[in-house]
């Protein structure tokens, strides 16, 4: 153990700890921007880059960055000195020469670590003029925004992108005042191997990585009396909202949602989650059909779209595993443009399908041209993060926390406990083993809680007994884990006979689309929790169970996993380069 | 074989006889831009697939080092010292008059792809300032006047 005084209180650390996290230790703060400690996901970035974190050290000439200096035994460390104060002023002032200052109309604005240090530390008035950067602004995708113009290049993105979800979209290119971080070649970043998984937006300090906002294309779609408008929302959407209007991590606001876009003007609130019993009808249907005839094995998960556009660009050769079931807010849009547009009497051309998801991924899967019924009828037409529905609530004045429950309509409303999990990691894959368990031991009153497959680790294995068979499930969740288990099952390291996998860290919970987390995991597992209460308090447990869903299969599908159910729900992947 | 598919299996072979792939990009880069000239976008890309580094990664490194080309050299690579000792013996001048006979600009490519003209930060012989550097043969004490027989050498 090291000791030394920070501010003059003793300190003890383990040989390896930086001056910040002695200093953590000490109850001390020292402000950072470009560093970030994510050590439940394995993330640090430590790079170094932005000096706002310098401290004295007694005996040394020049400051030294508290974040990438390690402790030494006897060392003296005095955080608040004038000196050291005015150096991290005058950084934020260097940083804020070369910033933007349209911080009122920034999409970052009130979220932003620049802005808050440079507040924080009284920044009045910014004495440097220099030379400002000029890049073109990136908006080639349909999920992220880049405005190189506002990175500070604190490598927080290329850390996420490279070392957790081992894409490498990101580097740092050219050199000196000219270095700005971009994709290979500067190619718009929609020609990339990017999966728009979003978690280098969750990360970035300031407002050079955003989102597409969908927000006025929506509220023209509801204003339109010709359209009618039909809303559906993501499992993981329930127990994040609440963050957006000051409530603590994991309040579940199901019904107040309910309630606000029933304000906003939707024609019909409905939810994924009865896709999401639709999605374990058919995946389940696909997991017993070829654990019955002999494979391919393991079956993939194919619900979340940032992960099929990785193993589209990453592992061509794995393309016949993945389960070929839509991701369920396409399963609901292929519905509610079928099956309830001819219940209600409404032409599908002029329903309008808008999903809100906690994921920037799904703003480009519902792009792509195969989840369509022809050119005029896409699955769904437009998809909101968690964050702008908060947005649309506030522009339009109400007070979330004052809202009454309301409850989503029918018939694509009604949902059980196994849809609701889907927002986790783990969650599809229990889902499903509860409804293939049941099938296939033809007993609905048999285990329900597959505890073995819960937690947050990145890689979990499982075996589940399953009617008899011993089945070994593999969880991933981050896409740098999944390409370890992907690994394995293509060099015939491990048999697996299903695997899920979510491309964001903690599953859909921590997606890009989500409340920002501000670094806190913490918040990610409280949503999670939540989830799981949520089931355990629905009624139904079991996705086959939902009764709208059995009279869906009865008056239009026809059987799980048949023909109707194969064109409508059903997709398929294409290999894409690297 | 493609003049491209056979620089490619050129420098898959050296790529096959390292020991290791970690820490070799830089090396590997040398060698690719040694057998093509310069490293376009597919050669990058094909480094970075056998490398098994991000394709962003090879472009940070080539576009840091201004040693590495980007664009198409010509055949006959000159190079002006800018260096301190050669600036202040007349460098500029130098280039100038190499701007003037082949009618481009310092970093540019002629047309034809027969020259190119760069310039150079001291190649560690000062005392023959200013210094010309043509395909790897160094010319010292250059004037203006030689410009016309160093071009006549190399057509």
């Amino acid at each position: 153990m090291i000791n030394l005084t920070i501010n003059n209180i003793n300190v003890e650390v383990e040989p390896g700890a930086t001056i910040l996290d002695a200093a953590k230790k000490a109850g001390v703060n020292i402000p950072t921007l470009c560093h970030l400690d994510l050590h439940d996901i394995n993330m640090v970035n430590k790079a170094g880059t932005c000096r706002v974190c310098m401290v004295e050290v007694a005996g040394r000439r020049a400051l030294a960055p508290a974040c990438s200096t390690g402790c030494a035994e006897g060392m003296s460390v005095v955080t608040n000195t004038p000196r050291a104060i005015s150096a991290r002023r005058t950084m934020v002032e260097l940083l804020l020469s070369n910033h933007p200052s349209d911080c009122l109309v920034c999409a970052k604005n009130k979220h932003c670590d620049l802005q808050t240090l440079a507040a924080d530390l009284g920044v009045r008035e910014i004495r440097y003029r220099g030379a400002r950067s000029k890049h073109a602004k990136d908006t080639s995708s349909y999920s992220l925004v880049r405005d190189p113009n506002k990175c500070i290049l604190c490598r927080r993105c290329e850390t996420m992108c490279n070392e957790v979800q081992t894409v490498g979209v990101y580097s740092a290119v050219h050199r000196g005042f000219n270095t700005v971080m971009t994709t290979a070649f500067d190619n718009p970043i929609l020609d990339t191997a990017c999966t728009f998984c979003g978690q280098c937006a969750s990360v970035c300090p300031t407002g050079a990585l955003t989102f597409v906002n969908d927000v006025p294309k929506v509220w023209k779609e509801l204003t339109d009396p010709d359209k009618f408008v039909i809303v559906q929302t993501a499992p993981a959407v329930r127990v994040a909202l609440g963050e957006e209007f000051g409530m603590d991590a994991g309040s579940r606001v199901t019904g107040k949602m309910v309630s606000a876009l029933r304000r906003l003007g939707f024609s019909k609130v409905m939810d994924t989650d009865f896709a999401a019993d639709l999605t374990i009808m058919e995946e389940a249907s696909e997991l017993v059909h070829r654990l019955q005839h002999g494979g391919p094995l393991p079956i993939l998960t194919s619900c979340c779209p940032a992960w099929v556009k990785f193993i589209e660009h990453q592992f061509p050769e794995l393309l016949d595993i993945p389960s070929s079931c839509k991701s369920p807010h396409e399963m609901f849009g292929a519905v509610a443009k079928t099956y309830l547009a001819e219940k209600l009497g409404v032409d599908p051309r002029k329903i309008v399908v808008v999903s809100i998801m906690p994921c920037l991924a799904k703003k480009y899967e519902a792009q792509r041209e195969e989840l369509a019924e022809n050119s005029e009828i896409k699955n769904v037409d437009y998809v909101l993060s968690t964050r702008e529905l908060a947005a649309m609530i506030r522009e339009a004045g109400i007070s979330f926390a004052d809202l009454p429950d309301g409850d989503f309509d029918a018939p694509l409303g009604q949902s059980t406990g196994a849809s609701v999990i889907f927002g986790t990691t783990g969650g599809v894959i229990e889902a499903a083993v509860r409804t293939a368990n049941a099938w296939l031991t033809k007993n609905d009153s048999g285990k329900v809680d597959f505890e073995e497959l819960r937690g947050m680790d990145g890689v979990r294995v499982a075996t589940v007994n399953v009617a008899g068979t011993e089945l070994t499930i593999a969880i991933a969740n981050g896409l740098g884990n999944a390409r370890k288990l992907l690994e394995d099952v293509r060099d015939k390291k491990a048999v697996y006979h299903a695997i899920e996998i979510m491309a964001c860290p903690g599953g859909c919970v921590g997606g890009g689309g989500q409340p920002y987390h501000n670094n806190d995991y913490e918040l990610i597992r409280k949503r999670a929790a939540a989830l799981y209460s949520e089931d355990k308090d629905k009624p139904l447990r079991m996705s086959h169970q939902n009764p709208d869903i059995q009279t869906l299969y009865a008056e239009f599908l026809g059987e799980p996993y048949g023909e109707k159910a194969h064109h409508l729900l059903h997709t398929d992947f294409k290999k894409r380069d690297l | 074989m493609s003049e491209f598919s056979s620089q490619l299996s050129e420098l898959d072979a050296f790529i096959d006889g390292l020991d290791t792939l970690e820490g070799k990009l830089i090396v590997v880069l040398h060698k690719a831009q040694d057998v093509c000239g310069w490293l376009p976008a597919e050669v990058q890309n094909h480094i970075a697939h056998r490398l098994k580094v991000p394709a962003s990664k090879v472009y940070g490194v080539v576009t840091f080092y201004s040693f590495f080309n980007t664009k198409p050299k010509g055949r006959c690579k000159i190079s002006v010292c800018l260096g301190t000792a050669c600036f202040v013996r007349g460098a500029q001048g130098i280039a100038e008059e190499f701007e003037k006979r082949l009618n481009i600009k310092v970093g540019e490519t002629s047309g034809d792809k027969a020259y190119s003209l760069d310039s150079i930060r001291c190649v560690g012989a000062c005392g023959l300032a200013p210094v010309v550097s043509v395909n790897g043969k160094v010319y010292g004490r250059v004037a203006p006047a030689d410009v016309d027989g160093i071009l006549n050498e190399h057509k």
